[in-house]
């Protein structure tokens, strides 16, 4: 029971992190109609930088903090040197541009860190272990999900009450007819673009201790981040909480539990293969699952 | 300037090949077939792709996984001791085709964004399927062994005889598409790029060609990969990772897309690049990245774009 209620835990925390991922992804569809591939290089560098700030200054917190706003300005950078051209134009272009830049940033990191994998420490007062009732749950965990969930709250405040977020959702509405009422929609295309690499940043350097940080770290989450955002409803903020949760829990409790699920049907020889086919597969069948029963995603946008 | 018929075409495509092999023998040079038959293998990987990309206006993202499947076919059935040509090759494409009829159905309920979205997390399905599979290597890859045998004179593990087999498939394969896209049927995938709610209007149904074209794709990517096996002598996961798809995506756009005849040439600027950048630098990722942005920016046509400038001076002058 209690390895259970670990195992849903494990996948909470996973879903938050996947959600900080696939709220920026979806703000940037969902406005400026842009696909991008490089937003799990945004995840790795939160990642490098935060290891980086960690080693020049040896406080966690200040090394994560420094590493968004770093990983912000990166963004903003990137928007206005590559992404700005490629508002409006064939999505085949940004997908081989946004390729083009995976290639780069991990180049780039290879350069600056090589190739061994970096070590994130975990700070020294979280790395015990809080008692929860029934079971000892990590602290630096239970920290993770604290701010992820913290960070997810501010973001649907900002969308909902603050000026910055109605303009967000009315140019996810209608962006011509919000440059037409004479806001600077150039500014905002950059702002948003800079909000969601720093929510990248965050979601990879939260996730630093608890994986190796080394190049190409971030294409594996970017993958279940656009299964997220398949399943939630691209454009949708909504769709990404739902869609992460259901992912995140699906991948972890699928690779937790489905041997054991599978070993009361099958031979155990039969059943030991099977799982470690399946279990990395599972949340591909539940996308394709949710494909047939809603084709445009759970909270999908009204075709226009 | 008139378009080359497509029968020239080709044989322009086997001509230079054969010329290309008696130069690289004649100057003792014979281990370049083996580049050759690789870059003519993702040559026609790329053109199967454009059909999609180009044609159908269909961006697929996972295209490498067929790769994977036709690849593994042959690495299986050699592994399970069915080793003639004649059956694997043909296995090869069915197999692609009925993986295509089975995810097509999913990836074409919508356009646009999800289906980039979809082939790429189908192809990664597929990828970690066989990193799983103990059996036949897991990620770890599995031999190809023995080659594929057709009759006995043709042997495979010669790379002169599989450099001329490969360059005899890709030429018949690279004219059928051509006239495949020139047939009614591709007409209508080109009406369904342009405006597919126009071609409904007109009473077809667009999803039926759609789909069929996808799975035609397929096949003739398995093709491929059935071929990729042979050259290689291995098969892995890597075969259909995402990094692969990016890369025949990019070769269609650098030769420029719609042209079925532009990425053949896109794979060899590309994997000819890649050469020769990989001996100057080990961070020769980062130089492609730089000019994949840079083509996606200012060359959106691909290389052809460079060829009508040329050709505008030369009017001038």
């Amino acid at each position: 029971m209690s390895l259970f209620l670990e195992q849903c835990l494990n996948g909470i925390q996973i879903s938050l992190l996947l959600f900080l991922m696939a709220s920026g992804l979806t703000l940037i569809f969902g406005i400026m109609e842009q696909i991008n591939l490089a937003h799990g290089s945004l995840f790795m560098l939160g990642a490098y930088f935060s290891v980086l700030f960690q080693q020049l200054f040896g406080s966690f917190a200040l090394a994560l903090v420094l590493a968004l706003g770093v990983t912000f300005i990166i963004g903003i950078i990137l928007e206005v040197l590559v992404f700005r051209r490629l508002y409006g134009r064939e999505h085949l272009l940004q997908v081989v541009a946004t390729f083009g830049l995976i290639l780069i940033f991990n180049e780039l990191v290879r350069i600056f860190w090589g190739v061994a994998p970096q070590y994130s420490a975990i700070p020294k007062a979280l790395s015990g272990a809080i008692s929860l009732g029934w079971l000892d749950y990590p602290s630096y965990r239970v920290a993770v999900i604290g701010v992820s969930l913290l960070t997810a709250i501010g973001l649907f405040v900002l969308i909902q009450k603050t000026r910055l977020g109605m303009l967000i959702r009315a140019g996810a509405d209608d962006r011509n007819m919000v440059g037409h009422l004479g806001v600077n929609i150039t500014v905002l295309y950059t702002v948003v673009f800079g909000i969601g690499a720093a929510l990248a940043a965050l979601a990879g350097a939260m996730a630093g201790p608890l994986q190796s940080v080394r190049p190409g770290m971030g294409e594996q989450i970017l993958i279940l981040t656009f299964v997220v955002v398949v399943v939630g409803g691209l454009g949708s903020i909504q769709g990404a909480l739902v869609g992460s949760l259901l992912i995140g829990m699906a991948d972890t409790l699928g690779r937790a539990y489905l041997g054991s699920a599978l070993s009361f049907i099958l031979p155990p020889a039969a059943a030991s293969g099977l799982t470690n086919a399946l279990s990395s597969t599972f949340v591909f069948v539940i996308m394709a699952a949710m494909l047939l029963l809603r084709p445009r995603g759970i909270f999908a946008r009204s075709q226009r | 300037m008139k378009a080359l018929p497509d029968w020239a075409f080709t044989a322009a495509v086997a001509f230079c090949g054969f010329a290309f092999f008696a130069i690289a023998h004649a100057t003792g040079n014979a281990i370049w077939t083996d580049v050759a038959s690789r870059i003519l293998v993702y040559g026609l990987a790329a053109v199967s792709l454009d059909i999609l990309v180009g044609y159908a206006g269909m961006v697929s993202f996972g295209h490498a996984m067929f790769l994977l499947c036709g690849g593994y076919a042959v690495g299986i059935l050699a592994r399970e001791g069915l080793v003639s040509g004649f059956i694997q090759w043909p296995v090869a494409m069915i197999v692609s085709g009925l993986l295509a009829a089975l995810i097509g159905p999913l990836v074409l309920r919508t356009g646009g964004v999800y289906f980039i979205l979809l082939t790429l997390a189908f192809s990664q399905m597929l990828f970690f399927l066989f990193t799983g599979f103990s059996r036949y290597g897991g990620d770890e890859g599995l031999q190809v062994y023995p080659r594929s045998e057709f009759i006995r004179a043709v042997d495979l593990s010669n790379p002169d005889t599989l450099f001329i087999v490969v360059l005899l498939v890709v030429c018949v394969a690279l004219y059928a598409m051509q006239r495949l896209a020139k047939s009614p049927f591709g007409l209508v995938l080109k009406g369904c790029r342009q405006n597919e709610k126009r071609m409904q209007a007109l009473g077809y149904q667009t999803f039926r060609y759609k789909l069929l074209a996808f799975v035609i794709a397929a096949a003739v990517c398995g093709l491929a990969g059935a071929m990729l096996a042979n050259v290689t002598g291995f098969v892995s996961p890597e075969y259909g990772s995402w990094q692969r798809s990016g890369e025949l995506l990019v070769m269609v756009i650098l030769g420029g897309m719609g042209t079925l005849r532009g990425p053949l040439i896109g794979a060899i600027f590309l994997l000819m690049l890649e050469h020769v950048l990989s001996e100057q630098t080990e961070h020769w990722p980062l130089l492609l990245g730089v000019l994949l942005v840079l083509v996606a920016i200012y060359l959106p046509n691909g290389l052809r774009t460079v060829s009508v400038l040329f050709r505008r001076q030369s009017n001038v002058s």
